[in-house]
């Protein structure tokens, strides 16, 4: 493409006087990547989380050997070397590998906890803001009681109950992180129910239903993806604690909580069983964190444009 | 004589304090109506209470004839349409311009919109060119009148008006006024506006109310208040106030 196409197609992004739904909407979107991208530390974290999401994907195609099926006669907790980078742990089984396969776990627990755990902030939140009164005190004392348990101590209580396992882990986790986001919420939310943007809206004859929907949800939701990137770190965290404690994934899932577990035995002198999976733990949550700032500097309502 | 508002003895009361006290009000179909007095008067809460953004406390208030109740319906809002006094606090900061004349066309099902969108833009003298903009894009008297244009593009008989131009700069002051004037003739619509700016008001409507402390003073004709007829002593003060700032000027 030559200089003058790509001139060309940024005026168009940039234009005063979008000409379609559609190049408001990309306009938009293009001025916030400008925002993010020129941090690059954001860019940094952007990079890892994509290298994240390509490692997970091609796991078959990556892990040199089985993440489940060791060798226990020949190749028990060797050391890092050209045939086993990260070295075998205990079972014989190669590092690298575990740790290439348990990057799906992560993403799997990151995910499941975020689509469960935003949207019902989000809407606890709105609802609690928008209706005011005795729903507002029900709903926040309802969260205020979950915000009291701590939260490790309530997950592993729920856990305890249905019984270990990922997907238990993840409801646990889930049921913890959603306070925080409501009370995110509830505070947008009262910044906007009073103006005369959402007065006129009620004038136009919206139903409340509508209004929190439509009006003042999108007003809530890049506070909400900002937070809940800051929080994946915490996430991660959380799961790996939680498969540490054995209340996680269960063995042989190659989850890098877990795997850490496991490891902590011969920690002293086969540092690299443990090791691996830590250090895997610590790049990937300082992905997150990295890309939470970075957007948080894009996407914040208040910075920039209104 | 045919009332399109009619209030009587209307009260609005908020955490005990009396902010509207039993004030009668009539505006003939047609006419151009103006509120006048200091901050805190209960002008804008008079409005406020006409269009259910404020509780009445007692009294009654009829539009066309037809008396209404603590919850307003549908019909209510294809009548009464509200432009808000800040331009850039009316418009949602995260919709275009489309977006924002769109919604009142979804919410009473409106199937032509496409055209209505097009019609209402032209009528307020904004072209194509603004359509996908947002807020931000636009200045203060471009922004009001996307808010005039969404108030009209429900096809309303009266429109409320909280001074509509306080916020804008005198120039464009002026053509908002124009634009208002132009529509109310081409519409024939009844307009109830409300204003510290005798001078607008005297240009813009035809009779006028005085109120001061929630209470309504006097009614006067524009022609009264223009030949300095008022009767009662407050209406003085505030006509000598508002002679004095002109001198100055």
């Amino acid at each position: 493409m030559s200089a003058e196409a790509i001139q060309s197609r940024r005026d168009w992004l940039l234009s005063e006087r979008p000409a379609s739904r559609m190049q408001a909407r990309l306009g938009r979107t293009y001025v916030a990547w400008r925002r993010f991208s020129a941090n690059r530390l954001a860019f940094l974290g952007l990079l890892i989380i994509i290298a994240l999401l390509v490692v997970a994907a091609l796991a078959d195609v990556l892990a040199p050997y089985s993440p489940t099926v060791g060798d226990l006669k020949g190749s028990r907790l060797l050391a890092p070397s050209a045939a086993h980078w990260f070295g075998t742990d205990d079972l014989g089984r190669d590092i690298l590998s575990r740790v290439i396969f348990g990057s799906r776990w992560t993403l799997y627990v990151v995910i499941l906890v975020a689509i469960i755990a935003a949207p019902i902030g989000l809407l606890v939140g709105t609802v609690a803001g928008y209706a005011g009164g005795w729903v507002d005190a029900i709903l926040m004392r309802i969260t205020d009681i979950f915000l009291a348990f701590p939260k490790l101590i309530l997950a592993l209580a729920f856990v305890a109950a249905l019984g270990p396992g990922i997907e238990n882990a993840v409801l646990a986790i889930a049921i913890t992180s959603w306070p925080p986001y409501a009370r995110i919420a509830r505070a947008e939310t009262l910044t906007v129910r009073n103006s005369d943007y959402i007065k006129a809206v009620q004038l136009m004859g919206a139903s409340p239903f509508r209004i929190v929907l439509r009006h003042i949800m999108p007003l809530c939701i890049s506070s909400l993806i900002i937070r809940v990137t800051l929080d994946m770190a915490g996430i991660i965290l959380t799961a790996a604690g939680l498969g540490f404690l054995g209340l996680g994934a269960q063995p042989p899932l190659p989850e890098w909580g877990a795997m850490i577990a496991s490891g902590r035995r011969f920690v002293l002198d086969q540092w690299w069983v443990a090791g691996a999976p830590g250090f895997a733990i610590l790049i990937v949550s300082l992905g997150f964190n990295l890309l939470g700032d970075g957007l948080r500097d894009a996407l914040d309502p208040r910075s920039g444009d209104q | 004589m045919n009332a399109a508002l009619s209030i009587d003895g209307l009260e609005v009361v908020f955490d005990r304090f009396r902010a509207l006290k039993g004030v009668s009000l009539e505006v003939k179909s047609g006419e151009s109506f103006g509120l006048v007095g200091e901050s805190g008067s209960g002008k804008s809460t008079l409005l406020r209470a006409i269009a259910g953004l404020a509780p009445a406390a007692s009294g009654t208030i009829a539009v066309n004839g037809k008396s209404l109740g603590a919850r307003r319906d549908k019909a209510f809002y294809r009548e009464v349409q509200m432009v808000f006094q800040d331009p850039y606090g009316s418009l949602h900061p995260r919709q275009t311009v489309d977006r924002l004349l769109q919604e009142p066309l979804a919410i009473h099902g409106f199937a032509d919109g496409e055209k209505r969108i097009q019609r209402a833009l032209d009528e307020v003298g904004l072209g194509t060119g603004f359509r996908f903009r947002y807020s931000h894009q636009l200045s203060g008297g471009q922004r009001q009148r996307v808010a005039i244009a969404r108030a009209l593009i429900l096809e309303p008989s009266i429109l409320l008006l909280d001074e509509p131009t306080s916020a804008l700069d005198a120039s464009v002051q002026a053509e908002v006024l124009n634009l208002l004037e132009e529509i109310r003739r081409r519409r024939k619509l009844t307009f109830l506006m409300v204003s510290h700016d005798l001078a607008i008001i005297t240009h813009m409507c035809e009779r006028l109310m005085v109120m001061q402390n929630g209470e309504a003073v006097e009614n006067l004709t524009a022609a009264q208040l223009v030949g300095h007829r008022a009767t009662k002593d407050y209406t003085r003060n505030l006509l000598r106030a508002s002679d004095g700032f002109v001198r100055t000027a």
